[in-house]
């Protein structure tokens, strides 16, 4: 196979060459625990500290406010569990939304079992939350709002500083999934009265197994993982060193790449819209054509299946994704495009494209070719296609 | 994660099309679950099924399924179809991954949807089939939305 063209960076991303330039030394020589007295062991512990103040600046967060965890998926967790248990005195309503990642939505589910009781917002056609809804769920009870910065699958962008300000009216604590905003749009936690907020090392070209939970000074919650006195003894475990500066490198370079770099994903995610919409009948965009992640391009294609849209590419060296049902293991597609709306039908036929730096026009112009000539195909072959050209006839 | 033959009738589905004033044309599956078979026979005077084409929306292993019940049916008999279970459709594929099993399910049920309709056009019984599933329109009414 010739060159692959990689359109699925909200699933992971390559890890940049100074990310492991900066990991390697601390696998081989510096690999001292960063618990120990001696020298080696302090080189480790300054690496920790000069890789929680590069994410902690990304942030306008302080350096002790960064506790690292294994992943985005683990930070999710927590912020949920400990809080429900910390804050259980004062009441056991959550309120989220429909559209999170699993990691918060399956989270919920086994607090519900627990006695919490989730209040799931719907969005808009979007998947822009809608504030009002917020307002109206929130009740004495509450303990918790959590809402995703960015979505994964149709990039929409929340408004999160409105969010956190009703938040912050009421006394409520408010944590969000920033795994796909972090490092791509920018984020004060300040600003936007986050108390807690949850990233993940390898969206950001930084390596896999490493993410953090930011957890604002004077917000309760207790240890997730006993066993030491990690991370101001709220995270045990011998710290991932190597993750933890890859990590750090990352999103320094993130942030530090972060105007150029968006502008010219935007430019090229637009310019991919707009061929696709107006080229290619019958299909239509998911998700806020502006408050949207720079690099997303989710579509629905009337009449075909994810899956056999996503083998196709992928034998022409493409690399995306879907919200078919087939690519997930289950019966029901994307719960996402569910909620803003879609039909069974059309949220199966939905291609996500998650562009990154090194995607060039070519490299989409490419794309389009084979995604027309695939659609072509597969529509020839689709009953509910031929279906529709009938009705159209009469 | 699909098989040689399995992705060799994906890449070039045998028998893909309709077959205009068929003998037969069972439609199966949902729009819900992400699979829809059809598919058309065309049987002669001696119950022998001298065509056979289909069109299906769904994954890799629902269009290589209904690629692989379509060469099985080809030149048999209306009772000798019948046999086609979704096992044999399986076996000439060598296999499907656990959670595709279903499609050749439906491939199954879509030969004898074919085969019932085909029954009911010609008034006659054909002993061991039973009237097929099917439910298809299901949310046709959200489906008319503009783009």
């Amino acid at each position: 196979m010739g060159k692959m063209i990689y359109l699925d960076n909200a699933a992971t991303t390559r890890t940049a060459t100074e990310v492991v330039d900066a990991m390697l030394p601390y696998f081989t020589e510096n690999y001292g625990n960063p618990s120990s007295i001696y020298e080696i062991a302090g080189k480790s512990k300054e690496a920790i500290t000069k890789g929680r103040e590069q994410i902690a600046e990304v942030l306008n967060a302080k350096p002790e406010e960064i506790y690292f965890t294994a992943g985005g998926s683990e930070a999710d967790n927590w912020a949920l569990k400990a809080t429900f248990e910390a804050y259980a005195k004062k009441g056991n309503h959550i309120i989220t939304t429909k559209i999170e990642h699993h990691a918060i939505l399956h989270t919920c589910d086994y607090l519900e079992s627990k006695g919490a009781k989730i209040t799931y917002l719907n969005v808009d056609e979007n998947g822009v939350v809608k504030l009002d809804e917020l307002e109206a769920a929130i009740t004495p009870e509450t303990i918790l709002i959590s809402i995703m910065f960015a979505n994964n699958e149709i990039g929409t962008i929340q408004p999160i500083k409105e969010i956190g300000m009703i938040a912050k009216e009421h006394d409520i604590l408010f944590h969000t999934d920033a795994v796909q905003a972090f490092g791509q749009v920018p984020i004060d936690v300040d600003e936007c009265n986050i108390d807690m907020l949850s990233s993940s090392g390898h969206k950001i070209n930084g390596p896999k197994g490493i993410g953090f939970l930011y957890i604002r000074k004077g917000v309760k919650i207790r240890s997730f993982i006993h066993g030491g006195a990690q991370e101001r003894k709220r995270r045990a475990g011998t710290e991932n060193v190597p993750g933890i500066v890859g990590y750090g490198v990352a999103a320094k370079r993130a942030a530090d790449t972060m105007k150029e770099r968006t502008a010219k994903e935007i430019e090229l995610r637009d310019y991919m819209i707009g061929r696709v919409l107006k080229e290619i009948p019958y299909c239509r965009l998911n998700g806020d054509p502006v408050k949207r992640l720079p690099n997303n391009i989710n579509i629905s294609f009337r009449f075909v299946e994810g899956e056999s849209l996503l083998i196709m590419l992928d034998m022409e060296g493409i690399a995306a994704s879907s919200g078919s049902a087939c690519t997930s293991g289950s019966l029901d597609p994307s719960h996402v495009l569910l909620a803003i709306g879609l039909p069974h039908e059309i949220a199966h036929g939905s291609l996500r494209m998650t562009i990154s730096e090194e995607t060039t026009r070519e490299d989409l112009d490419f794309t389009l070719e084979v995604i027309k000539k695939t659609i072509d195909r597969l529509r020839s072959m689709s009953p509910l296609y031929e279906d529709f050209i009938k009705k159209q006839k009469k | 994660m699909y098989t040689e033959k399995v992705m060799d009738h994906f890449q070039n589905p045998r028998n893909v099309g309709e077959i205009e004033g068929a003998s037969g044309v069972g439609t199966v599956g949902n729009a819900k679950c992400g699979d829809i078979m059809r598919i058309y026979l065309d049987i002669d005077d001696n119950q022998i099924i001298q065509d056979c084409k289909f069109k299906t929306f769904g994954c890799g292993a629902a269009v290589a399924t209904s690629s692989m019940a379509t060469e099985l049916v080809k030149g048999k008999s209306i009772y000798e179809a019948l046999e086609v279970t979704n096992k044999a459709v399986m076996e000439a594929l060598d296999g499907l991954p656990p959670v595709k099993v279903h499609c050749s399910l439906l491939a199954e049920e879509a030969i004898h949807a074919a085969l019932w309709d085909y029954a009911e056009k010609h008034d006659i019984k054909i002993e061991g089939l039973s009237k097929p599933k099917s439910d298809i329109h299901e949310g046709e009414e959200t489906e008319e939305e503009e783009y």
